[in-house]
């Protein structure tokens, strides 16, 4: 079939709502934008571990520890997946790792920010999950089949984490002037960066209208982030806590809140590089990961005696 | 019950809750930083289970103390000197060797402790050990592959096991000897050394490895006389509720 045949079908089957499999046929355009996405996904929850995992060590109660315990393996669980997702389109773990490495491929920016309470934990399990989630939910019905549905799975458990950050903000919004502040000064620092979760602004989004229309996307960036700022300014009252922003305010008319502009000078020098933790994070994978190659070889090593070994044996 | 028996048993039962504790902290570290992902999840989650078990014991001691102490009070409110985990549990990580061999020789250790103390006639305890013996038959076997898997890999692994193995055996001989509480409780704790030793030489066969011979063991952590490292650990676990007394959380 001549390609135009092909991508003539292959869209076709994306108008009537029919998954892309790995095995089928696609534009190398949508394969490389599916590995971009998916394995940056991979490695943002990956990288997201380390902020929260500071604080394991911390926790103030037992309860408390092995909630957030929990929490950080079902984020390195969520990398598996995904990263096995990205393995479908033809590209190794190890691959997408060296990439991460190298900073040839990204991560959610959010993560270079730093956590420096415990109130910090909730903030991240409320509004960092809360914007991870509207991003996610539309993500279960995204056009590549081993994509969305590791994404099913994934929004279960992040509607849980959520869930668990909204309740830790909320025993400190009932707590001592101490708490409350603590509190407060979360949700100050987390607010901005949340938003930016989102990606640019629509007219300034290169990769949106493709995405859109292989609806590897099905909403742009300004519609969810739209959503996630009505959902956390009605949430917030709950907590009796305030939002950083006093352009904050419900519009009528439209029937959605209005908001403050975001700093994308601070957004960009965070993407490039230039973030409170960027190379503390990346530092930390990286040692991990060059750490871990004398046992990975020994555990190769082994298992190639242990197979020469049975091999003997049946002969 | 009379009341040395009863609080030799709140002696043990924080002894069982310090040791999951200590050593779940310990295995925590790892999280986020592991070799490979795949054990990156194991190791923590072999640490929420150690921190599952902690939870239990806690409760279960303080329901013994009945003043008013929570497992939480028990947790992070004792000393360093009132800790009476063993010694093995609050070595540092080190590398994967290290971290792999403490865990294994603690696990063995467990295992055959909670096989004997699920048939305790206290009934709370002895339900514990049997509940918590399934994890520890996964953390035990687990921890079996990678000692033979470091010792029958390359070179580098076996040089770094034999390093851990002087690191760390000079403080499984703690184990076995009976503290008053354990003693007093009948707890026959020294007569589990059988069966650990013939486990431990069983993996090390496989492991290509030889369990160090005539080593000085060092003791005390079950008495709360520790090495220097618990002192940071529980600076770190307990930070909060020191610096923001009475909170809820």
């Amino acid at each position: 079939m001549p390609v135009h045949e092909l991508e003539k079908s292959f869209q076709q089957k994306i108008d009537n709502e029919v998954k892309i499999e790995p095995k089928d046929w696609m534009p190398d355009a949508y394969r490389k934008t599916n590995i971009r996405q998916i394995s940056q996904h991979a490695h943002s929850e990956i990288v997201g571990m380390l902020p929260e995992g500071n604080w394991i060590s911390r926790a103030p109660s037992l309860k408390r520890k092995a909630i957030l315990l929990a929490k950080v393996q079902d984020e390195g669980g969520h990398g598996l997946y995904l990263y096995s997702a990205a393995e479908t389109l033809g590209m190794s773990r190890e691959e997408m790792i060296n990439d991460l490495h190298s900073g040839k491929a990204k991560y959610s920016s959010i993560f270079n920010y730093p956590t420096l309470t415990w109130a910090d934990i909730g903030a991240i399990g409320w509004l960092v999950d809360g914007a991870a989630i509207m991003n996610q939910v539309m993500l279960t019905r995204t056009s590549y089949g081993p994509y969305a549905r590791a994404m099913v799975r994934i929004c279960k458990e992040e509607s849980f984490h959520q869930r668990q950050g909204f309740e830790i903000l909320l025993v400190l919004s009932r707590g001592t002037a101490e708490q409350k502040g603590m509190c407060q000064d979360a949700i100050n620092r987390w607010w901005w960066p949340s938003l930016m979760m989102f990606g640019p602004k629509d007219s300034e989004s290169t990769n949106s209208d493709q995405s859109m229309k292989w609806k590897i996307k099905r909403k742009t960036n300004d519609e969810l982030r739209q959503n996630f700022v009505d959902m956390i300014a009605e949430q917030i009252k709950v907590l009796g806590m305030k939002l950083p922003d006093d352009k904050l305010k419900w519009n009528e008319s439209k029937k959605h809140y209005d908001f403050g502009e975001i700093n994308w000078d601070e957004f960009w020098q965070v993407v490039k590089g230039n973030g409170p933790c960027n190379k503390q994070r990346l530092d930390a994978r990286k040692k991990a990961w060059e750490n871990g190659e004398w046992v990975r070889e020994a555990a190769a090593a082994h298992a190639k005696k242990r197979a020469e070994r049975q091999k003997e044996k049946a002969a | 019950m009379n009341k040395m028996k009863s609080n030799s048993l709140i002696d043990f039962s924080l002894h069982l809750a310090d040791n999951a504790l200590i050593l779940g902290q310990r295995n925590a570290e790892w999280c986020g930083h592991g070799p490979v992902l795949e054990q990156d999840i194991a190791i923590t989650n072999i640490s929420l289970d150690l921190i599952g078990q902690a939870r239990s014991l806690y409760q279960y001691a303080a329901q013994l103390k009945a003043d008013g102490s929570t497992e939480d009070s028990l947790a992070y409110l004792r000393t360093e000197r009132e800790f009476r985990n063993c010694l093995l549990v609050e070595q540092p990580n080190g590398d994967w060797a290290q971290t792999m061999l403490r865990q294994f020789l603690f696990s063995s250790y467990q295992y055959y402790l909670y096989q004997y103390l699920q048939n305790n006639k206290e009934e709370t305890l002895a339900a514990i050990a049997e509940k918590s013996l399934k994890e520890v038959s996964y953390h035990l076997r687990w921890s079996s592959e990678w000692i033979i898997r470091l010792g029958d890999g390359t070179e580098e692994s076996h040089s770094r096991i034999l390093k851990a193995l002087e690191e760390l055996w000079r403080y499984t001989g703690e184990l076995f000897i009976a503290a008053p509480y354990e003693n007093d409780l009948g707890i026959a704790i020294s007569s589990l050394k059988h069966d650990w030793s013939k486990k431990v030489n069983t993996v090390f066969e496989e492991a290509t490895l030889k369990a160090p011979e005539n080593v000085f063991m060092h003791t005390g952590g079950k008495t709360g006389t520790h090495t220097e490292h618990l002192g940071f650990i529980l600076t770190e676990l307990q930070y909060i509720q020191r610096v923001y007394p009475g909170c809820e959380w």
